[in-house]
């Protein structure tokens, strides 16, 4: 290209800027439509397809079949409420011990304690998940740690492992992280003197937190919310591997559905339950201000 | 390694130049295209097989042997194996050790390929009934040769689980609720049916796979009041052995397999074959129809059909070997262990086995009134939900 091209072409480009825009951001656009959005589309045709059981070769011909048995077989609405619910469960769990932690860790803590926190936090997520998982297996196990060290200090024995309860405190654990690090930001990000100022006004430290940071760190609480919830109710290794009987989730029928039944229609429309309730969920979120804080 | 040595000097008899055997062999196979001699290996195997199935015991010495390096990949149920084979165009894997509920599906599905049984001189030795079963032969043609058959037992912890149990009552009552695990695998089904057929004859079942609507419902209802008493149903052989050492399970349905890896872990196990008697397993290699590499696959199932081989596998999975001619091996490794897997007098042993296979609706009574495979997973889903 010589000079004058060059020149005649960055004029162009200087006079419209959306062209300038267009080019710099058609790469990750195209990957982004191409790759995510397009995938998502095949997900949602093929839910509208069937499986030759003869052969298990696919037919693409439209069916609702297989809305109708995820609608009509209770066995499927059983799943859906339990992944739903625990997925619920573990963002409250979270919540409810992310805040005190992140509360601590932005206000209270010593500048030296405070980078040791964030780290303490930070660790778990360098080790594989499938590890932690297994971990907790052999902790809540009927001969694991845990008993062992209940039956050490006394207090007897609890028969947790494999069940949802095993499921919902490794949930919980393994998507704590992920509520804390939103949440320490929203906190930081409070002006002290809002605090100070509900002091002067009379407020104790309940009502101060009630009515003053409550309100100013939902955003991020909420923004954490995403995390814990949308990963839970996606999960489908931590119910194989430390579930119970009737621990299935939505995850695992997909996969029985893809990986033994072979399925793949009735997996891609139990997938779209997921899809459609966190397409809800951050509808409400963002009209909470969720996004604001991400 | 006489036995490789045997095995390169037999492929070189039969013709090292000619790839004798076409990779593209159809489902509808008539003997006409079978190979009729092995050619060189492929230098790969891929297989799918049940845990326990491809142990460096016997498969490393057939690597050094053939060159064919061998991939196996694990499935947990009939139905997962009846996947593998079919996805990916089904060219993916060389073949699959299906049991006899698998292997009629493959067939009529089209997934595998018609076998030439003179190309595998031993199994002349196999006994009668695995010769040409039904679930590996349809209509005179093989599709695959058998391997090994044996029972699903119960296995229950002999130190908390007093006195012994001799019926599968055991794991249907709430005496050990909370620590019973049986497989995660809808052919399940038929363990309760099994059941039922002894404990409640007005059912009137004769056939645990070949059950009406009401019958079904029996078993299913069944298996709905077993399920508040599960611990876990597992996948994976692995993981019912995790159980039992962690002391989460005490009783359960089990194969031999699992007994053998725990007794080895010195965990105090026993296992039987209870009162009602047992369903099990008929496996058969079977060959895809698309397979890539087909005389490794000739190669394979020429080396676990040895009486060497089969002796090995046998007393390392706790199965009963095809080939009669195994019982002497077994004695080799393991003193009794040919009685003790009734390798030496299998006919009777063999009548008593109520061997996987598929339900179909079309179940011999003329009516078509029996619930189909379809059907079970349904149900299974409602149970185990």
């Amino acid at each position: 290209m010589n000079g004058a091209a060059r020149t005649r072409v960055s004029a162009a480009l200087f006079r419209r800027p959306w062209l300038r825009a267009g080019l710099l951001l058609s790469g990750p656009t195209a990957w982004f439509v191409l790759i995510y959005l397009g995938a998502l589309f095949l997900l949602f045709l093929s839910a509208f397809w069937s499986v030759d059981s003869f052969s298990g070769k696919i037919v693409h011909s439209w069916t609702l079949t297989n809305f109708e048995t995820l609608f009509k077989v209770s066995a499927y609405r059983t799943i859906a409420l339990r992944t739903i619910g625990i997925a619920a469960a573990v963002t409250v769990t979270d919540i409810v011990l992310a805040v005190p932690f992140a509360f601590f860790a932005a206000r209270i803590a010593s500048r030296r304690l405070q980078a040791a926190l964030f780290v303490a936090v930070l660790i778990p997520l360098w080790s594989s998940y499938l590890v932690r998982v297994f971990a907790w297996r052999l902790i809540l196990a009927k001969e694991g740690v845990l008993n062992w060290f209940l039956g050490q200090v006394g207090l007897g024995s609890v028969n947790i492992g494999y069940s949802n309860w095993a499921m919902w405190i490794v949930f919980s654990y393994i998507w704590l992280p992920f509520m804390i690090l939103p949440v320490w930001a929203a906190i930081e990000r409070v002006p002290e003197s809002l605090i100070e100022a509900s002091a002067d006004l009379g407020a104790r430290g309940w009502r101060s937190f009630r009515s003053v940071l409550l309100p100013l760190i939902l955003p991020g609480i909420l923004a954490g919310s995403i995390f814990t919830f949308s990963l839970t109710l996606g999960d489908f290794i931590t119910p194989t591997l430390v579930g119970g009987a009737g621990s299935t989730f939505i995850g695992n029928v997909v996969y029985q559905e893809v990986g033994i039944s072979n399925n793949v229609p009735f997996a891609a429309a139990f997938a779209t339950v997921p899809l459609v309730i966190m397409g809800i969920y951050l509808l409400v979120a963002r009209r909470l201000g969720a996004f604001e804080a991400l | 390694m006489r036995l490789a040595k045997i095995d390169w000097a037999l492929a070189g008899v039969l013709g090292v130049m000619t790839i004798g055997v076409s990779a593209c062999g159809s489902s509808s196979s008539s003997s006409s295209n079978l190979p009729t001699k092995i050619g060189n290996g492929e230098g790969q195997l891929n297989l799918v097989a049940w845990e326990g199935y491809a142990q460096p015991e016997w498969v490393k010495p057939f690597e050094k042997a053939t060159g064919c390096q061998v991939h196996a990949k694990y499935a947990g149920s009939s139905d997962e194996m009846v996947t593998l084979m079919r996805q990916g165009g089904g060219s993916t894997y060389d073949m699959v050790s299906a049991s006899g509920d698998a292997s009629l599906r493959l067939i009529s599905g089209g997934n595998v390929a018609a076998m030439n049984v003179n190309l595998v001189p031993e199994w002349k030795n196999f006994i009668p009934q695995l010769q040409s079963p039904g679930h590996n032969t349809v209509k005179g043609v093989h599709y695959g040769i058998s391997l090994q058959w044996g029972p699903n037992t119960l296995l229950y912890n002999s130190k908390v689980v007093k006195p012994a149990p001799t019926s599968w009552e055991a794991i249907y009552s709430p005496k050990y609720k909370g620590a019973i695990t049986v497989p995660a695998n809808p052919i399940q089904i038929a363990d309760a049916a099994l059941y039922l057929s002894k404990t409640r004859p007005s059912l009137g079942i004769t056939d645990p796979y070949e059950l009406t609507e009401a019958q079904l419902g029996a078993a299913v209802s069944l298996l709905k009041q077993q399920r508040p008493l599960i611990k876990k149903y597992w996948t994976a052989a692995a993981d019912e052995v995790e159980l039992f050492k962690n002391g989460d399970a005490v009783i359960g349905a089990a194969w031999p397999l699992q007994a053998n890896n725990l007794e080895a872990d010195k965990v105090p196990v026993g296992e039987l074959i209870p009162t009602q008697g047992a369903t099990g397993w008929a496996d058969t290699w079977m060959l895809a129809a698309h397979a890539k590499h087909p005389n490794c696959a000739y190669k394979w199932v020429n080396w676990v059909s040895t009486p060497k081989v089969q002796a090995e596998q046998a007393i390392s999975f706790g199965e009963t070997p095809a080939n009669t001619k195994a019982c002497a091996f077994m004695e080799q490794i393991k003193k009794g262990s040919c009685t003790k897997y009734h390798a030496n007098a299998p006919s009777a042993y063999f009548q008593s086995i109520k061997f996987w296979k598929t339900p179909v609706k079309n179940c011999g009574n003329g009516k078509e009134d029996c619930t189909d495979y379809s059907v079970w997973q349904r149900k299974w889903t409602e149970i185990t939900a």
